[in-house]
């Protein structure tokens, strides 16, 4: 990303499923009123809302950052919380070590980094045993790819 | 296409200029400003939330009246299905149709008997579209609220592939009058007037501003204009015999829930009121319901019987449009119905080929940069707003105030908090100032006071 362009912070508290979602609907509100292509708004929104959901069913506390220029989008998520042991395994389509409560509430399906994955244009994750998690997607914002 | 017609228009001499309706509103479409309601022309989508919220009765819908019939050698009423529940109960459609032919009209085509057709035509685009689609591409949106659909041209354009390309039972409704009965009129298209009898100002708006290709509905006349006239003609008996074409299936489309029970598609959700469906259609546009194959989504409360034009209650008006539905077969099509639906389905005759774009009202610039740069500033001012949203700037949400300012239609002191803080500023400001004197003069009174009661209160402590 060449200039940075602007910067929106969303802070996403661990277990506050009564929340969940808000992120991700600010960050989906803020791409339609610049005018970002519609498909590419979709792809951004479900990206960073599996981004959100880890960190609610996962993690301690976190935050959700875009970054917009004219040419790229760049979602940041980055937690406090018990890391990912496994990327590779996680990456995984149905693979979930989400607890029985968030099962029972519908969550923990195991799709949401290979959502990610599909998403974004680039996906990197950096993680740190009982650190925490940074998962940064990058998204192009003239290509409409179909996920 | 003249995409800017409204009917909800503002009546200024009933505005008041309070607030109510610019709160309800879900597309963020009216100010306040000069104390009267300023409706923004590129956001409304006629859904006739403000019309049901104005207590002053400010808000109201442009249409034909029966003055419009003189137009017209002959004139067809197309009553909406809805229009069966605003009588008493036991008040039977064919005397509801006896009566529009006794307060002036030629021939009466039931909306109700097209909408049976379009059951056909949706259940099988359903059918063709979900054996040809990957999930992903699910669910489907009905097209029958035009207010639905504008919504979703304005806030979710992302979703307009979604909307099945069938014609609301109205258009069939012309279509079929069309086809069917026009050869068989010594008037030319010309001289005959095809009146929508309508619930909502959605259907008006839609009426005057779609491409009419093969049909064309003349007017629309609302139910509350009427219902007085028809209401007389319903108690004075029939003195005209109309013989309703229409079943229950085709009466059930009046309620919401009724398409879907119509179109008999297990695999399907109904919403109503607008707001639902604005949150419905957040969840859709997440893939977060792609397991469903079919959304009837309905602007007002309870699907066309709760719509802006009105006149009996919604909830009372549903229940009787169910019972109705009931009592008339609202189980299987007619078999001739079915047939006529598969020949004219195979023709392509229900396809609606209405172009649907995108209306980027909501975006701040046509430029992504500088909309990148608008949105900072809108973020940058959200930061001094009070965050209370309680619409006394005249703008719905501190949020739509700070996006107004930064497109130069508002300032920041049209907020009262932020008036009344710079005016505090200024009121210290001008104290202070008060107090100043030049040398030569000495002490001002009020400084000698301050100074004496400090000497009084240190001597008062020894």
């Amino acid at each position: 990303m060449t200039t940075p362009g602007m910067v929106l912070r969303f802070s996403v508290e661990g277990g506050d499923y009564a929340a969940a979602g808000e992120a991700a609907s600010k960050i989906k509100k803020a791409l339609r009123k610049i005018g970002v292509d519609a498909g590419v708004i979709r792809r951004v929104a479900i990206a960073a809302y599996e981004a959100e959901m880890n960190i609610v069913l996962h993690a301690l506390r976190g935050r959700l950052i875009l970054e917009v220029a004219e040419d790229k989008l760049r979602v940041i998520a980055e937690d406090e919380g018990p890391g990912i042991p496994d990327v590779n395994l996680a990456m995984q389509e149905g693979f979930s070590t989400a607890s029985d409560l968030a099962r029972e509430m519908g969550f923990g399906a195991g799709m949401g980094l290979p959502n990610m994955k599909k998403c974004s244009d680039t996906i990197t994750i950096e993680t740190t045993k009982d650190r925490g998690t940074k998962v940064v997607m990058n998204f192009d914002i003239d290509d409409d790819g179909v996920t | 296409m003249k995409t800017r017609y409204h009917s909800v228009v503002l009546d200024e001499e009933k505005c008041q200029g309070c607030t109510n309706c610019i709160k309800n509103c879900p597309t963020e479409a009216i100010r306040v400003r000069g104390g009267k309601a300023v409706i923004l022309t590129e956001r409304c989508i006629d859904c006739g939330e403000c019309i049901r919220t104005c207590e002053n009765h400010a808000k109201k819908a442009l249409s034909e009246t029966l003055d419009d019939l003189k137009n017209f050698r002959y004139r067809v009423a197309l009553p909406a299905p809805s229009l069966y529940g605003q009588f008493k109960r036991g008040v039977m459609p064919r005397a509801v149709l006896a009566a529009l032919r006794q307060i002036g009209f030629d021939e009466v085509y039931e909306v109700a008997a097209a909408a049976e057709l379009t059951t056909y035509a949706v259940r099988t685009y359903l059918e063709e579209y979900t054996a040809a689609n990957d999930r992903r591409n699910l669910p489907l949106i009905s097209s029958s609220c035009p207010a639905v659909v504008r919504l979703i041209q304005v806030r979710f354009p992302g979703l307009i592939p979604r909307i099945i390309p069938i014609d609301p039972p109205y258009v069939t409704a012309a279509k079929i009058f069309y086809r069917e009965r026009l050869p068989e009129l010594d008037y030319p298209p010309e001289e005959i007037g095809l009146f929508f009898i309508t619930p909502c100002p959605a259907k008006i708006t839609e009426i005057k501003t779609a491409v009419q290709a093969g049909y064309h509905v003349d007017g629309a006349i609302p139910f509350v204009s009427i219902f007085g006239k028809l209401q007389e003609q319903v108690e004075a008996g029939e003195k005209i015999d109309v013989l309703p074409k229409s079943t229950g299936v085709g009466i059930g489309w009046a309620r919401a829930g009724g398409e879907s029970v119509a179109v008999k598609w297990d695999n399907s959700l109904s919403v109503d009121g607008i707001h639902h469906v604005a949150a419905l259609l957040e969840e859709i546009e997440m893939d977060k319901l792609n397991d469903i194959d079919y959304i009837e989504a309905m602007a007002c409360p309870e699907g066309c019987v709760g719509g802006a034009l009105t006149v009996e209650n919604p909830f009372v008006a549903r229940v009787k449009i169910r019972k109705l539905a009931e009592t008339v077969n609202d189980k299987e099509l007619p078999p001739e119905v079915a047939a006529l639906g598969a020949e004219l389905y195979a023709k392509g005759f229900f396809y609606s080929g209405q172009e649907l774009p995108a209306i980027p009202a909501l975006q701040l610039d046509k430029d992504l940069g500088v909309a990148i740069k608008k949105l900072e500033q809108v973020e940058g001012l959200m930061t001094k707003l009070p965050g209370l949203d309680c619409g006394a700037c005249g703008s719905p949400t501190c949020r739509s105030l700070a996006e107004d300012i930064v497109q130069g239609n508002a300032q920041l002191s049209d907020c009262i908090f932020i008036l009344r803080e710079e005016l505090e500023e200024l009121a210290s400001k001008l104290l202070l100032l008060s107090q100043k004197r030049p040398p030569a003069l000495g002490k001002t009174g009020s400084e000698k006071e301050v100074a004496k009661s400090e000497s009084k209160e240190s001597s008062g402590k020894d």
